[in-house]
């Protein structure tokens, strides 16, 4: 007892010690975001005030002019992030699915990591090769074939040069794939195999097993995956704005050039002409990070509501 | 009437061999029980009877296990049918998660494509009735099947097996997680299953089988050591082996 006491003491100092220092690391990382989002605001500040809330709807960008508003930046964020998740979404979970339940553990485990790998692509590796190899693709292949099938709706007209909003698209598609498949193989490995068992007991198929024992309870984290994927869409910058054409021109069509919040001021502040200029970029900055942080914290919301369930 | 009938059945997960040439009869409308120390195979033995087995990835079997005559491991059989045919209550509850009481009881008629609507309810309230828990859950049709407590969604699981219609039904220590209130009403409702059904129960509880089996056979490492009556084997077993385990001095 007497003999232990110091040593107790001590220990309690290192406690205490510890946990002063993670509270002052937790406490700067919030700081951090907090001094992110006011030298934002700040940056942005003069166009805030000279453009106000009709910034968001405006569609004209004129540098000359002094003319600046955000509506094409969204309108293309939105479109190829929705676009990208419309492809990955069905992609990414049937491939999950196929490494979880279908596949030998073996072949599953080596797919996995290759699926993970992809996340681990850089950025400008994947423009360029939207560049030299995705783009002619989509001009010599994939717009002729949508044309003639789909040719009537105005989304599918005009010309494509390759680069274009579809394109982009594409690309978000291959790099969200990584993110929504490794989220919904942690989901689906949650599944207890008694789960699974009981299903198969039951008499039902394969698929059938899949469906009641793995989907069913699954579909809340699968949308949770789904929504992070989206989250990591509409902040893509460097391939997007390699693919997308850059213009603050709106189109129906897919096949047109167009731009994302990102890709505009990855472009634009290097050579920003003026101040306003440069305030309307940090502008969409703000407008950005506000959608991404909802985006994110939705997704958390439902990994938590949907965390007790399993 | 011999409804199910094993024959050499060796059962192995990669080279661990742990069901050894076990040969065995059930008869139709009598419950039997497999005692024995905890892995032994108790639960390999029962789950090649239904095919499950061949889920676990290193798992093989030998043998034949002939089901009204034929075998459910001849060429050709699958697997599914056969699951149809035997059903299987497990350890542990396994409500379906994110389904409703009821979708919990009829998810296996709609694998057999039934779904008109009048049949179903009454399918799912005979079911639930065999099972001992209409009158719990009559109200709560609709709530998910993870909201009742662990006897309730046990019996559930029961239920469930039940609506399939399964001639044997296979059952894997079904009350070793539960109460003694809820094991009570378990045993109590097997008593009745007797009249339609052939049920095969893995019980670790030696007073459970004396209670409720007709038959009972004793494993150790994954062989048979002795099958007969209950009333033989608890009273008086021909092998010292089994005299040893009944009696409490082993195992
Ligand atoms: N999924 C599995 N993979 C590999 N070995 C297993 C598995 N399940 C059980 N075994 C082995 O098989 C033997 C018998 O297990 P089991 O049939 O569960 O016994 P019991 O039900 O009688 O307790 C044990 O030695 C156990 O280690
Ligand atoms: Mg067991």
């Amino acid at each position: 007892m007497l003999e232990s006491l110091p040593c107790r003491r001590m220990q309690n100092r290192q406690d205490l010690i510890t946990l002063w220092l993670m509270r002052w690391l937790a406490a700067m990382i919030v700081l951090l975001l907090i001094l992110l989002v006011i030298l934002l605001c700040k940056l942005a500040l003069p166009a805030i005030s000279k453009f106000g809330l009709g910034f968001i709807l405006s569609d004209t960008w004129n540098p000359i002019t002094e003319e600046f508003g955000a509506f094409p930046f969204i309108i293309g964020t939105l479109i190829t992030s929705f676009m990208a998740l419309l492809m990955a979404a069905p992609l990414s979970v049937s491939v999950a699915l196929f490494i979880c339940e279908i596949c030998p553990k073996q072949l599953g485990r080596l797919l996995g990591t290759f699926v993970e790998m992809i996340a681990a692509v850089p950025s400008i590796v994947f423009g360029l090769w939207g560049i030299f190899s995705l783009a002619p693709w989509v001009q010599n292949v994939v717009t002729p074939f949508l044309k003639n099938t789909l040719g009537f709706l105005p989304f599918f007209q005009g010309p494509s040069y390759g680069i274009g909003v579809l394109t982009a698209s594409l690309i978000l598609s291959i790099m969200i794939t990584p993110t929504i498949c490794t989220f919904c193989r942690e989901v689906f490995n949650t599944i207890p195999s008694q789960t699974k068992e009981a299903a198969l007991a039951l008499g039902a198929t394969r698929f059938e097993m899949i469906k009641i024992a793995i989907l069913k309870p699954s579909y809340s984290g699968m949308i949770a995956g789904i929504v992070l994927g989206l989250g990591r869409a509409l902040g893509e910058t460097m391939a997007v704005a390699m693919v997308i054409g850059n213009t603050s021109r709106l189109s129906l069509s897919i096949f047109a050039p167009g731009s994302t919040m990102a890709s505009v001021i990855a472009n634009e502040y290097a050579e920003a002409s003026n101040a306003i200029h440069l305030a309307s970029l940090g502008y969409i900055a703000l407008l950005l990070l506000a959608i991404t942080l909802i985006i994110n914290s939705f997704a958390r919301f439902i990994i938590w509501k949907w965390t007790p369930k399993i | 009437m011999s409804v199910l009938k094993v024959e050499n059945l060796n059962a192995w997960f990669g080279d661990n061999h742990v069901v050894k040439n076990i040969s065995l009869d059930y008869k139709a409308n009598t419950i039997s029980a497999i005692i024995g120390p905890s892995g032994c195979g108790k639960s390999t033995f029962v789950r090649c009877l239904n095919r499950i087995h061949e889920e676990v990835p290193s798992a093989k079997v030998s043998g034949a296990v002939y089901l009204q005559g034929k075998n459910i491991y001849g060429p050709g059989v699958d697997a599914v049918t056969i699951r149809k045919n035997i059903g299987m209550v497990f350890q542990k509850p396994t409500p379906f998660p994110a389904m409703s009481v009821l979708d919990n009881v009829l998810v296996g008629l709609r694998f057999q494509g039934m779904c008109k609507k009048t049949t179903l309810m009454e399918i799912a309230e005979a079911c639930l009735k065999k099972a001992a828990l209409w009158d719990e859950v009559k109200d709560k049709l609709n709530q998910p099947g993870t909201s009742l407590s662990g006897g309730q969604q046990q019996r559930l699981c029961i239920a469930r097996t039940l609506a399939v219609n399964p001639p044997v039904l296979l059952m894997d220590e079904p009350t070793s997680a539960l109460d003694p209130i809820s094991t009570a009403k378990i045993e109590e409702l097997m008593d009745n299953l007797k009249n339609e059904y052939t049920v095969i129960i893995v019980t670790h509880n030696m007073q459970q089988a004396a209670r409720i089996a007709d038959y009972t056979s004793f494993f150790i490492l994954g062989d048979l050591i002795e099958h007969g009556p209950s009333s033989e084997i608890f009273t008086n077993p021909k092998n010292k082996k089994t005299e040893d385990y009944v009696t409490g001095r082993f195992g």
